[in-house]
């Protein structure tokens, strides 16, 4: 059975589609690339899963239960993002927190973990991440990618079934971009499902097992990575990937 | 009066207002500080919450204090109430108005500082299962607090100012003590001199309190590079 399926979801603001009744379905384990250009709806899809937007129609079934994305209760919203972690572009690091708090955060207020079990389960997430000696900074002492490599760890700390990563290096300098795309191969070769918008067409070719490729709300071709990088059916994908300089 | 006189009704007098200052002026300001912080987090929180009929009350209550004067609102309450029946001691009606009057001015400083923390700080909260109250008070509150805390210093030193307006209603605080001397003595720039003076050593431990609040609030972490 697939951890995470979604059928025909729609959304729209103030009444322009965004998106068209996409469907999706991720199994344990997969690490499904979403593509496409500008304003295609990728992140508002993203946002919709995870309830940040509230979709106009839909379904989603993840760990066996089937939810109506529409009118999902509050508490049900909660126990599902407590199953999910989440990753910003721009990080979003909790400013009035340290490293160390930003990762111990959903630990002790949301799971009541005590202090001292939080900190060893938050230092071990920063060591993955590779951020061990950075734990009482704050966000604003620690370049972008090393704030990404934290929001990585915070959402790791939850232990979760899939994470959703929503162009996670586009606001960082080039030279910062590789050090989170390593991390997030290293997460993949461990059998983290993720789901990860992106433009990095290399991180797409060689991590992902998937790739959904999207325009105007609708998904335009969809298969495994390596279908899709070396066989596009569609004529939209092969422009789009000309214009990547993918092919 | 000679020079020596009024060097000696000086030094007689300075004691005595500065008596009146610590044992009304200053408790004046500082209970009613406490229940105007109280009332702007509150208010501040429903409008930043859009609570539905309580954020317009709460509109209706600043658009109100802001748009009277503060010696308005005092008669209004120390003289007028009496007339619906309920008589207030001086002091009581002064700490009503300038809790109210202040709470308004604070909410206002409070809802902007809430609402210059970025969405996406709330956003992520969500995202790690946190409730609202939980990313209110984690996240929201400490962080708008911090923008908050020098505007509402400066009205924290503009309120201990205005306390002199209590006179008015019969509190006996640092002017009104002052009132009295000058009443009986026509020593009026000797005498108002020394309160001016009292003022300002009193709103200067207030500028020196402010600075190290922010200085140990600094920004996160901003300080230490
Ligand atoms: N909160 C919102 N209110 C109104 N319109 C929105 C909102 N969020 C997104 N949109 C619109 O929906 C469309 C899709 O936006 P979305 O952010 O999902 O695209 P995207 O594929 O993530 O694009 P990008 O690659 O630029 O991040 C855009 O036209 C955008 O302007
Ligand atoms: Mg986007």
């Amino acid at each position: 059975m697939a951890l995470l399926e979604i059928r025909n979801i729609h959304k729209a603001f103030d009444g322009v589609g965004v998106l068209k009744g996409v469907d999706l379905t991720v199994n344990k384990g997969d690490v499904i690339a979403i593509l496409g250009p500008s304003g295609s709806g990728k992140t508002t899809l993203l946002r919709c899963i995870n309830y940040l937007e509230t979709a106009d129609q839909g379904t989603m079934v993840f760990g066996g239960k089937e939810y109506d994305l529409a009118h999902t209760s509050k508490k049900d919203i909660a126990a599902i993002r407590r199953r999910t972690g989440f990753v910003f572009q721009n990080y979003n690091l909790f400013r009035n927190k340290t490293a160390l708090q930003n990762v111990t955060l959903g630990l002790t207020v949301v799971r009541k973990i005590n202090k001292a079990e939080a900190d060893r389960i938050g230092r071990e997430m920063l060591k993955r991440v590779g951020m061990e000696g950075k734990e009482n900074s704050y966000p604003i002492q620690l370049s972008g990618g090393q704030q990404q490599r934290v929001a990585i760890a915070r959402a790791l700390a939850a232990d979760p079934e899939i994470i959703y990563f929503d162009e996670p290096t586009s606001a960082l300098d080039p030279e910062l971009i590789g050090e989170v795309l390593n991390v997030m191969r290293k997460l993949a070769e461990e059998g983290m499902t993720m789901i990860v918008v992106t433009h990095e067409m290399s991180f797409a070719k060689d991590v992902s097992s998937h790739v959904i490729f999207m325009e105007g709300g609708n998904i335009v071709e969809e298969g495994s990575s390596k279908e899709f990088f070396e066989n596009p059916k569609k004529e939209r994908t092969r422009e789009f990937l000309r214009m990547e300089n993918v092919r | 009066m000679s020079f020596q006189e009024i060097l000696q009704l000086m030094i007689e007098s300075f004691p005595k207002l500065l008596m009146q200052g610590i044992q009304v002026t200053v408790p004046l300001t500082v209970i009613s500080f406490t229940f105007a912080l109280i009332i702007a987090v509150a208010v501040a929180m429903i409008q930043y919450a859009k609570v539905p009929v309580l954020s317009s009350l709460c509109r209706i209550y600043i658009w109100f204090i802001r748009g009277t004067p503060l010696i308005v609102q005092l008669y209004m309450v120390f003289f007028g109430f009496p007339s619906l029946g309920w008589k207030v001691p001086g002091f009581t009606a002064a700490v009503i108005v300038f809790s109210l009057n202040e709470g308004a001015y604070c909410a206002e400083t409070m809802r902007a500082a809430l609402e210059s923390v970025p969405s996406g700080q709330a956003e992520a909260g969500w995202c790690i299962g946190m409730n609202y109250l939980q990313i209110m008070r984690h996240i929201i509150l400490p962080q708008a607090f911090r923008t908050a805390v020098p505007p509402l210093f400066n009205s924290l030193i503009s309120m201990l100012k205005d306390t002199s307006l209590a006179a008015n209603i019969t509190v006996v605080e640092m002017f009104f003590a002052a009132q009295r001397i000058t009443g009986r003595t026509y020593q009026f720039l000797p005498i108002y001199f020394e309160v001016a003076i009292i003022y300002l050593i009193f709103s200067s431990a207030l500028m020196a309190l402010q600075r190290a609040c922010e200085k140990k609030l600094n920004s996160f972490g901003a300080d230490r590079g």
